[in-house]
């Protein structure tokens, strides 16, 4: 993997203005991203899909970005006019939801969807924007690539769904993916063979990519590296093949407390939170 | 305490139980696992009268279960949903939740039941006229156990209880679980598609497909991953993590 880093994050805080006062989602996390796969894990609440959302100008309108440095490349993502957005967003970044039933359009063919998106960023006409998805359509493993591009996204299933997303966010060709919980509402044998294909898509084509996910050992067996957050900090950065070298205590307790097929019956330590912690 | 042979089950046309057989002991503890449209949902479902075509025996107590259940059966047999924010009425307080099935059962005496039933979920009384919005995932699962226990029931049927927790929250849950079985004399029937969550809590295991066991297992046996079947390989495998090679072996068993 390059070491030149493609997205550089300093500082970033996302700051919520709610009617019961400032929520603090993000407070304050740093790290660099070349052109690998890099993890973001915690519980509910710890700020991971505020993060991913703020790299790509998606938080909420309540919600405030400040940042020493957010650079993607050398654009600077902090200050972009929504017509500037417009060159990066599913061009350049680009970003996988966890759930294709709320994500994809129900009244619009799956295939109509996938043209749109490649159009929307390059000048071809519709036969071969037809052409070019279609043949994404094979490359995310859809064994009958004509049916599924006439149907619409309540005639497939989960899986499937999620298939097509991937299809339609990698058309474009970004160098940076940031998929938040892409396999979280599917099967596992499902879930896996939706991360081989992400995997396989991510190394052939060079991209970087950010998984976003609360599954600890899934994020670990898939990416290079893996940031652990706590309510809105970074507090543990470790390679993904060191994960039994975690030292902070929450990693370890994330660890410890899921049930394992050991035969072992008795109770599951629990994880004790100490107020240190949240302090970063 | 529970025996189920020959059950079977029908969506309109779809046959979506097929031929399943259970016996679970008095305070056992047995798992169904299985991915999506298995069915393993639909045999709780079966269990507590919420399916209307089925045939089959199911043997509750020794008794058998006709086309509906009485007032006794909840009393002896209540469930426990897989979200608890879905499951719990958003304009009832705590307090009305807990007080509901005790006056529709005639116990009398709700107060200090309401009270019980708190300390054994381990939330304390500050809990209880609050409303459920103003709880965490875990505490409402918390609220939902204990209006299944507040009937002081024998059986437990425990639909995916900690799939919509965090994994923090979810092994204090599996704790919570554990105790009660172990307290109360509890026998529980528990539905997950987490085969590791499973081989923690129950003694035996059946893996689903389409509608029919596939496999039995000791939990012994499944921390042993001593699986014959083709399918619960593929499931024990899918368990351990991502793996490139493992990936590759899948088969759909559509």
């Amino acid at each position: 993997m390059s070491n030149d880093p493609l997205l550089n994050v300093k500082n970033l805080k996302v700051t919520f203005n709610t009617p019961k006062g400032e929520v603090n989602a993000v407070r304050g996390v740093s790290f660099s991203l070349g052109r690998e796969r890099l993890g973001i894990v915690g519980e509910s609440g710890s700020g991971k899909s505020q993060t991913g959302r703020a790299i790509l100008g998606l938080t909420a309108a309540n919600g405030r970005i400040t940042a020493d440095e957010l650079k993607f490349h050398d654009v600077d993502l902090a200050n972009l006019t929504p017509k500037q957005w417009r060159k990066v967003r599913g061009a350049r970044i680009s970003m996988i939801m966890q759930d294709p039933k709320y994500s994809l359009n129900p009244v619009m063919t799956i295939g109509d969807q996938i043209i749109e998106a490649y159009r929307e960023h390059h000048k071809v006409n519709a036969r071969e924007a037809r052409h070019r998805a279609i043949d994404m359509l094979e490359a995310v493993k859809i064994r009958d690539p004509e049916r599924v591009f006439n149907s619409y996204p309540h005639e497939v299933s989960g899986g499937m769904g999620q298939r097509v997303m991937i299809a339609m966010m990698l058309i474009p060709e970004p160098e940076l993916i940031i998929a938040d919980e892409p396999t979280s509402a599917l099967d596992v044998t499902v879930q896996l063979q939706v991360m081989a294909i992400l995997d396989d898509l991510v190394r052939d084509r060079g991209m970087a990519l950010i998984f976003i996910s609360h599954d600890l050992h899934l994020v670990s067996s898939f990416c290079d590296r893996v940031l652990v957050m706590y309510q809105g900090h970074v507090v543990e950065e470790l390679a993904a093949s060191a994960l039994h070298e975690a030292k902070h205590p929450y990693t370890k307790g994330l660890l410890n407390c899921l049930p394992k097929m050991d035969g072992d019956q008795s109770d599951l330590p629990i994880l004790e939170r100490e107020a240190s912690w949240a302090e970063g | 305490m529970i025996e189920i042979s020959k059950l079977n089950a029908w969506f309109d046309d779809h046959h979506v139980l097929k031929d399943v057989d259970i016996s679970v002991p008095a305070n056992g503890s047995f798992g169904l696992v299985g991915e999506s449209g298995s069915g393993k949902s639909t045999v709780l479902r079966t269990i507590t009268g919420l399916v209307d075509d089925w045939e089959g025996n199911i043997l509750v107590n020794n008794k058998e279960l006709g086309t509906t259940r009485d007032k006794a059966f909840y009393r002896l047999v209540q469930m426990v949903f897989q979200d608890p924010f879905g499951s719990l009425h958003p304009r009832h307080t705590i307090d009305r939740i807990l007080t509901e099935p005790v006056n529709i059962h005639g116990l009398g005496n709700s107060d200090s039941r309401v009270v019980e039933a708190l300390k054994q979920v381990g939330l304390d009384n500050s809990f209880r006229f609050r409303y459920p919005h103003q709880l965490s995932g875990g505490q409402r699962q918390r609220v939902a156990i204990a209006r299944a226990l507040i009937l002081e029931p024998k059986v437990l049927l425990l639909d995916e209880p900690t799939s919509a927790l965090d994994v923090s929250i979810q092994a204090e849950v599996l704790n919570l679980l554990s105790r009660l079985r172990r307290d109360l004399g509890l026998t529980y029937i528990m539905v997950s598609h987490d085969l590791a969550v499973v081989a923690h809590m129950c003694d035996d295991i059946a893996i689903m497909n389409h509608g029919r066991i596939v496999e039995r297992a000791t939990a012994g046996q499944l921390a042993e991953g001593s699986l014959e079947h083709p399918y619960s390989q593929q499931l024990y495998k899918a368990a351990g993590g991502y793996d490139r090679a493992v990936v590759d072996s899948f088969v759909d068993w559509d």
